[in-house]
């Protein structure tokens, strides 16, 4: 039987430091990442995704659980004997080494010809396109520079999965817009199976074929990029991918009502006490005295540009943020204090779980 | 004229101390460098520049032998105290602290904090036991004494140059295939190396120079240049002290630059 | 929630590395062992043993070596005296010690803040002049400051041809002698970490001190001076212990008359008078020498928690 997961976490605990200073960095997280495919760990700092990433590669040992590579536990497997490579954060370059001396390092220390070594080096040169600085020092070599010889430096050995730790947080925002784009090319050129840590959900949700959304070492949710920010299952998924709106209803049925004595329509039936979440650009403004429609007043407006966001509040003081495109004068023609009626768009109500 | 502006840094006759101070500290010194080419003996009478107190000291059989000797202990002890203190910074810098940590770093660095004359009698009472027990004599007791005391010197810039090393540079070469063995070899050594010269060049002078347990120790015969030269000292004064000595201040001064162009931190 | 317990491998992976720290840093700890710290131990026990006849010791307790230190046997009157001679050298070293600190520091602080104070190429310059003489051989720099100040030295010379004094002055062989050049000598010793500790100081201190109406004076005694409080610490502590236990430099300078500890422990072993009394002033030194390095950790820990 052929495994269809490149990467099997059952069950993975890790914790630090000893008696009442213990850390639970992993909580019980067990996630399958199948291959081929470009997954993200995307979470707030200290949310245990880098943790995740280093048991993958063998630098650390969990407390408790097992790490699968291919339907093989590699739990307590070194990582000089793992068929999975780094992009370190920080890059790790070797300072005393050439570009080419660092691309060639993982391939000559599993023993390959000298041929083979200078062929796949070459490769590796042109899929980052670095020929031309094939003999410089890395420290010669500029920011964006580094991240690709980083990459061929992990690409070259061929490895089943390729770790990404925040590979592009030390970049500008230029560059870092191109280097995402780059690596989805070399992801698509090369089939191997990338894990993504990343704290930046805008990277996340552009990049990813799916993605873990982690906080307080624990797994919240696996889904696609559309799943997650559509159907989020918590409130922490929710509030940490994108911005939202949280309501709090009694459900019957498809039906719920809201604080306010509001009621809106359900997708899935549930019953009693809810929190419901929409997001602001799914609460339309319509006119006051429409049929059917919530009445709030206008609390602030904030012009973004692109859109404004308009703040509202209901009949009981609930806050809700309506986002609406800005037409071409800037002037969204509303006034603060004025009464408005809103809706929400069909479907964009969502029940979370705290 | 320009005007005066206010500097925050400026103290009132600290610049003239300053100065005054790097006088003090030269002149002596180039004293003794000038006079190493006078022609006559005593300081009072300036005869014509000359080499021949360098062609005295060359030729003479007790120079030579002592500055042979002062050069193969250095030499011994530089190497000795150098591997030591490389094994003992990978042991003890990078890895999380434990039990026993504080006792290495108060062993290694013992030797800065004993006064020398008493490490001096110390090793005097202890190899003159050993050599009186097993008849053993030679320059060993002087190159272990050397190789000991030059310990903390060639650990200083090897623990420094550890501590600056970016750790995630071993965990990549991990990483990457290499075993313990081949990430020291090919990484850890490699970028850990100007710090070993560093040190091993340290230890060179620190040993080159001792006098006090050099002098304790040797047994008869066993004169270094520095022993050599305080018992010459003790005799009649000749610009020959003055030439041997300056001789020694240019391997000093060699070295320090060396060490400083190793040492300097890459812009 | 209980913490989980530490796995196997955890464990297995920490008891590895602390075990490779021990055996990287064994051979290290054998040498210092046998060459450095074990010896002390004999002289210990030295200074607990009878003196031979003709030096060395026979094996017998005797407290006579730590006695010998301030009581000395009258030959003629068979009774004890104070050693009045030890004591002149007693008192000549804290003397001299402490003369030569203060001296020290107060030649070493300015230089020490000119040099922090250059813009950093000249302060490089600056650091690598002090730096030649702190490497310099301790026996080359006595010799140096030797050549200057002997009767027919330098300075001498240059008083005499200005015409200031018409006799040369007898400084060599005396107390100044060896003050002026212990002074000599471990300046470099208290520059370089009072540099250290200037230049870690932020300059932008002083700049808010003037801000807030203090003079000059002021602001070095109430701002610099407490922040730089380690490094004077550090540069009195690594002048007075060399100073207290100077050997190479009251010998030269000193001409064998104006003795210090160090030779007077000399003195003991090599003339072959009294080894357990020259065990008993090296085990002294090392005490007073120790109290002093305590007394400095203390005094670093105390400003860290403090900073």
């Amino acid at each position: 039987m052929t495994a269809t997961n490149a990467i099997e976490a059952r069950n993975v605990v890790k914790a630090f430091g000893q008696g009442d200073a213990t850390v639970r960095a992993l909580d019980d997280v067990s996630v399958e990442i199948r291959k081929g495919e470009f997954f993200t760990l995307l979470g707030p700092s200290g949310c245990g995704k880098t943790t995740l990433l280093r048991l993958i590669a063998g630098f650390e040992m969990p407390t408790g659980g097992h790490i699968l590579l291919d339907g093989q536990d590699i739990t307590y497997l070194p990582p000089n004997k793992r068929p999975v490579n780094t992009v370190f954060q920080s890059y790790a370059l070797f300072p005393h080494l050439t570009v080419a001396q660092n691309i060639s390092f993982g391939l000559e220390m599993l023993g390959k010809p000298k041929a083979e070594i200078a062929a796949r080096t070459e490769k590796m040169l042109a899929l980052v396109k670095l020929e031309a600085m094939a003999g410089r020092k890395t420290s010669q070599l500029s920011g964006g520079q580094q991240q690709r010889v980083a990459l061929a430096r992990a690409l070259a050995p061929q490895p089943k999965v390729l770790l990404l730790d925040e590979p592009l947080s030390a970049l500008d925002l230029k560059l870092r817009q191109a280097m995402q784009i780059e690596l989805k090319r070399l992801q698509q050129e090369t089939g191997i199976t990338f894990v993504f840590v990343t704290h930046d959900q805008e990277e996340a949700l552009t990049m990813s074929d799916r993605i873990g959304v982690m906080s307080q070492g624990k797994l919240q949710q696996v889904g696609t990029a559309k799943e997650i920010y559509t159907r989020p299952r918590n409130r922490f998924v929710a509030s940490f991918i994108g911005e939202t709106n949280f309501l709090t209803a009694r459900a019957e049925g498809t039906k719920a009502r809201l604080a306010s004595g509001d009621v809106v329509d359900l997708d899935v039936p549930a019953t009693g006490d809810k929190t419901l979440t929409v997001r602001p650009e799914q609460v339309r403004l319509v006119a006051a005295n429409e049929a059917g429609a919530l009445v709030a007043t206008i609390a602030n407006l904030v012009y973004f540009g692109t859109d404004t966001h308009v703040h509202l509040a209901l009949s009981d003081g609930t806050e809700v943020t309506a986002r609406v495109q800005s037409p071409a004068t800037g002037d969204a023609g509303l006034e603060k204090g004025a009464k408005t009626g809103l809706r929400f768009a069909p479907g964009a109500v969502q029940i979370v779980g705290d | 004229m320009a005007e005066r502006r206010f500097s925050a840094t400026r103290l009132p006759g600290f610049a003239t101390i300053a100065m005054l101070a790097f006088l003090a500290l030269y002149i002596p010194i180039l004293t003794l460098v000038v006079y190493s080419f006078n022609s006559e003996v005593t300081m009072g009478n300036w005869g014509t520049a000359t080499l021949d107190w360098y062609a005295k000291a060359w030729a003479n059989a007790d120079v030579k032998d002592a500055t042979l000797r002062s050069l193969t202990i250095a030499g011994f002890a530089a190497v000795i105290s150098t591997a030591l203190a490389t094994m003992a910074a990978l042991g003890t810098t990078r890895r999380r602290a434990f039990k026993g940590q504080t006792f290495i770093y108060v062993m290694i660095n013992q030797p800065l904090m004993v006064p020398e004359i008493v490490t001096a009698v110390a090793l005097m009472i202890l190899f003159g036991l050993i050599k009186t027990v097993t008849g053993v004599h030679g320059l060993g007791y002087l190159i272990l004494a050397h190789a000991a005391f030059c310990i903390p010197f060639a650990y200083l810039p090897i623990r420094a140059r550890l501590e600056g090393m970016d750790l995630t540079l071993e965990t990549a070469a991990a990483d990457l295939y290499a075993s313990h063995w081949h990430t020291f070899r090919r990484v850890t050594l490699p970028i850990l190396m100007p710090g070993v010269i560093a040190g091993a060049m340290l230890a060179f002078v620190v040993s080159l120079d001792d006098v006090v347990i050099t002098e304790f120790v040797k047994s008869a015969g066993q004169d270094t240049l520095p022993t050599y030269m305080l018992g010459q000292m003790r005799r009649q004064l000749t610009p020959e002290i003055n030439a041997i000595s300056t001789g020694l201040l240019l391997v000093t001064i060699a070295m320090l630059t060396a060490f400083f162009l190793l040492t300097r931190k890459k812009d | 929630m209980t913490p989980p317990p530490m796995s196997a491998a955890e464990a297995a992976q920490i008891n590895a590395s602390v075990r490779n720290g021990w055996l990287l840093s064994l051979p290290a700890l054998v040498v210092l062992a046998v060459a450095a710290v074990g010896p002390l131990l004999i002289v210990l026990v030295y200074s607990f043993l009878e003196a031979g006849k003709h030096g060395n010791v026979v094996g017998n307790f005797s407290t006579g070596g730590w006695s010998g230190i301030l009581w000395t046997r009258d030959i003629f009157t068979d009774s004890y005296v104070l050693a009045d001679a030890h004591l002149t050298i007693f008192w000549r070293s804290i003397k001299l010690s402490f003369l030569t600190t203060l001296t020290t520091f107060a030649v070493g602080f300015p230089t020490a803040w000119f040099i922090a104070t250059r813009p950093p190429k000249a302060r490089a310059l600056w650091l690598f002049l002090i730096t030649i003489p702190f490497w310099t051989n301790l026996l080359i720099r006595t010799y140096a400051i030797n050549e200057v100040i002997r009767t027919e030295g330098l300075l001498n010379l240059a008083l005499m041809k200005v015409g200031i004094i018409s006799e040369p002055l007898k400084l060599i062989y005396t107390d100044i002698a060896v003050f002026i050049g212990m002074t000599y000598v471990y300046l470099p010793l208290m520059v370089l970490p009072l540099f250290a500790a200037i230049d870690r100081f932020d300059l932008r201190l002083l700049e808010a001190g003037y801000d807030l109406y203090a003079s000059r004076w002021r602001v070095l005694r109430r701002v610099v001076l407490p922040i730089v409080k380690p490094g004077i610490i550090a540069g009195s502590i690594l002048v007075f212990v060399p100073s207290l236990g100077a050997y190479v430099t009251p010998r030269v300078l000193g001409g064998g008359k104006q003795m210090m500890i160090g030779n007077l422990i000399e003195l003991q072993f090599l003339a072959g008078k009294n080894w357990p009394l020259g065990a008993a002033l090296s085990m002294t030194l090392l005490i007073v020498v120790t109290i002093a390095l305590l007394f400095y950790v203390r005094a670093a820990n105390g400003e860290k928690t403090h900073g």
